[in-house]
């Protein structure tokens, strides 16, 4: 008997590693022939601590497991959700770059290549740095993390630059609330994320690596450590990367807690040991990056479907898609939500589906009020915009954007002033301080908008005139979009900003 | 945990020396005196600026940039709490309002015996099981008040 049980650490923040332990503990009394592995896990959040246990016929789904429950699910007495491919929520997904998560042991690179890992490896170093670009461009892979910037466009720009050093730079900040694809895929299939920059350092050139890492997730931090060391070990890594006569190294860096250190250009900043404050463009760190060097800044994201659109072929990834959505987009639903977790699917789902059928609306089962997408700077959505399809341009169009692809709900509880305002507090904290409309703007937005919440109409104007300015006059994202989550809130749910007027007259 | 002695300046110094081989080495000496010491000790600024070529203020000036890099002991404990939209849609700004209040504290605050330091975070990725929080480095999905009390003994 095999059983399998997440050591993600939204499992863990569940109770995966008392439901492990009391699992343990529990066959050695009964004597029982039983192999615990721990896996990533299989993003059904709602039902962690999941158990998946093998009897010989294929994996059994059982969540979420408490202590309590293990007699029960040893003795085959505890009711399950049946094998665990057949639960409609990973029956409905088309996993690309999820593949692996949650099916193998994070650390276990042969487990690894007996699923279909290092075949992409393997491909690149058979082609010329030309084709292994090329092959990326025609993909159609986008950057997944929030600009949607063409993969292979940037990096053809790093392949064309001369230099003496170049860099591949993984952007592992995951800072947008409702985002933890990154988390996910870093601890639950490292080896995917190692084996895309590779890939990458290959085809533009580059024989170092680094990884960007938020400090404010330690467990990825020590399962991407404990992957690099495996990978170099076995040749993965190094000065003779699979024995074909090409290095590639790459070390791990941990953030340390600055939201704008996930712009690009503030995280190479970040690495060179400097304030994190955003670089103006150009030069584009593509020409001019870590260390002033030709440098690819890409998503961990970007990075971890690479592998896959060489085991399958560039045609194979870009037949997936939505217009110029190609492939496939993990799903973050967050928030209120009844099933909860990261759905991987071809992009083009209308958003109300992901929302009502996928995810089973609000965990407190009242209405779903609004929808946050992309992070703190999405827009949010009322119902009325539910039909979008989940594409770059078909959210662009209805004044949204995917971002990093989460979804964070809210139940008609929700405060949208409040909202409003915690978007305004959380640019003023994070802010880099380089441009005064972002810097002390949203300090004034802050103020503006209490002034509403205290019964100001006449503020509404104002603070729809800071919006324009913030759009206007910052250099980066953080200043100019915080403008979406606060005018949406406004536009789209009048009634909580004028409510608190009339109370208040 | 980590130990907020008075720190010895060939410690430190070693601390800092371990780093020198790495490109862009400054963040991963903050967070190795962090993790000795529990802070990063004034005195360490002027060891780094010699080793890196930098002025003290420059030192001084990216250390206070970050939001992790303390300059004083935290309590005990340290009891992280999300504030960020998708564990506030569960909840989570009554949920800290009760653990401050029970802790008589305000956020970044210790409380008055040294056992517990509260201090904001901005998602920890655990969006679709918040509230989330994390205590000394370990992570609570779906906490409430109660709970993330008990766990800090409090
Ligand atoms: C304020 C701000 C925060 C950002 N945070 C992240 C982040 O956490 N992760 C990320 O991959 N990109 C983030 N980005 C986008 C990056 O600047 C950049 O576009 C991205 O890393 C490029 O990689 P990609 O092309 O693979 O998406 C952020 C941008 C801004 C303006
Ligand atoms: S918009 Fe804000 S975060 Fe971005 S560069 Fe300007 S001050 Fe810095
Ligand atoms: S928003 Fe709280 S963990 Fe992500």
């Amino acid at each position: 008997m095999k059983i399998y049980i997440s050591m993600d650490s939204a499992a863990k923040a569940l109770g995966a590693d008392q439901v492990a332990a009391g699992m343990a503990a529990e066959i050695a009394a009964r004597g029982l022939h039983a192999e615990i592995i721990r896996t990533g896990s299989r993003g059904m959040i709602w039902l962690e601590p999941l158990v998946e246990i093998d009897r010989g016929q294929g994996r059994e789904a059982f969540g979420p497991v408490s202590p309590a429950d293990v007699a029960a699910l040893l003795a085959g007495t505890m009711a399950g959700h049946g094998p665990t491919e057949t639960i409609p929520f990973l029956a409905k997904q088309t996993r690309l770059t999820f593949a692996r998560c949650g099916v193998t042991d994070p650390l276990s690179l042969d487990d690894y290549t007996a699923h279909g890992g290092l075949l992409g490896l393997r491909r690149a170093l058979g082609l010329s740095r030309a084709e292994i670009v090329a092959e990326v461009t025609a993909s159609g892979l986008r950057g997944r993390g929030g600009a949607g910037f063409p993969t292979g466009i940037k990096w053809n720009t790093v392949l064309g630059a001369q230099a003496d050093q170049k860099y591949i730079v993984c952007n592992a900040d995951e800072g947008d609330s409702g985002t933890f694809a990154d988390r996910m895929i870093m601890e639950g299939d490292p080896f995917c994320l190692i084996e895309g920059m590779v890939i990458a350092g290959l085809g533009v050139g580059a024989t170092k690596g680094y990884v960007y890492l938020r400090s404010e997730y330690p467990d990825a931090i020590a399962v991407m450590n404990a992957a690099v060391d495996i990978a170099r070990e076995a040749g993965v890594l190094g000065a003779d990367v699979l024995g074909a006569g090409q290095a590639f190294d790459m070390e791990i860096r941990v953030g340390a807690g600055a939201y704008v250190c996930g712009e690009e250009t503030s995280l190479l900043n970040s690495l060179e040991g400097k304030r994190g404050v955003v670089r103006a463009k150009p030069p584009l760190p593509a020409l001019e990056g870590f260390m002033g060097k030709p440098t690819v800044v890409n998503n961990v994201i970007s990075l971890a479907t690479v592998p896959v659109v060489f085991e399958k072929g560039a045609a194979h990834y870009a037949a997936f898609g939505l217009g110029r959505s190609k492939g496939t987009i993990p799903i973050q639903i967050a928030g209120n939500v009844a099933h909860g977790g990261l759905f991987e699917t071809a992009f083009g789902m209308p958003l109300g589906v992901l929302i009502d059928e996928i995810a089973g609306g609000t965990a407190t089962g009242r209405p779903v009020k609004a929808v946050q997408i992309g992070g703190p700077l999405g827009a949010y959505f009322p119902r009325s915009k539910f039909d979008t399809p989940f594409g770059y341009e078909e959210f662009d169009g209805q004044g949204g954007l995917i971002g990093h692809a989460g979804i964070v709900v809210f139940d008609d509880t929700a405060d949208m002033l409040g909202m409003a305002r915690f978007a305004m507090e959380f640019c003023a904290i994070e802010s880099c301080g380089k441009c005064t409309p972002c810097r002390i703007g949203a300090v004034r937005g802050v103020e503006t908008i209490d002034r509403i919440a205290q019964g100001d109409g006449a503020a509404v104007a104002v603070l729809t005139d800071l919006c324009e300015t913030m759009k206007d006059g910052s250099l980066c994202a953080l200043g100019g979009f915080t403008p979406f989550p606060v005018m949406s809130a406004l536009t789209h749910f009048p009634d909580d900003f004028a409510t608190r007027k009339e109370a208040a007259e | 945990m980590t130990r907020a002695t008075h720190p010895e300046t060939a410690e430190m110094q070693a601390i800092i020396d371990r780093h020198l081989g790495m490109e862009g080495p400054l963040l991963p000496m903050f967070h190795a005196l962090q993790a000795e010491y529990g802070y990063v000790p004034a005195a360490a600024l002027p060891l780094l600026a010699d080793t890196l070529n930098l002025t003290v203020a420059e030192v001084h000036g990216v250390k206070s940039f970050y939001h992790d890099f303390r300059d004083h002991p935290a309590g005990r404990h340290i009891l992280k709490i999300c504030r960020a939209e998708a564990c506030q849609a569960m909840g989570a700004n009554d949920m800290s309002a009760r653990v401050l209040e029970r802790l008589g504290i305000d956020w970044h605050g210790t409380t008055p015996d040294g056992d517990v330091t509260v201090e904001p975070v901005y998602c920890l990725g655990l969006c679709a099981c918040g509230p989330a929080a994390m205590v000394d480095g370990r992570v609570v999905g779906r906490a409430n008040s109660d709970r993330l009390l008990a766990e800090v003994g409090a």
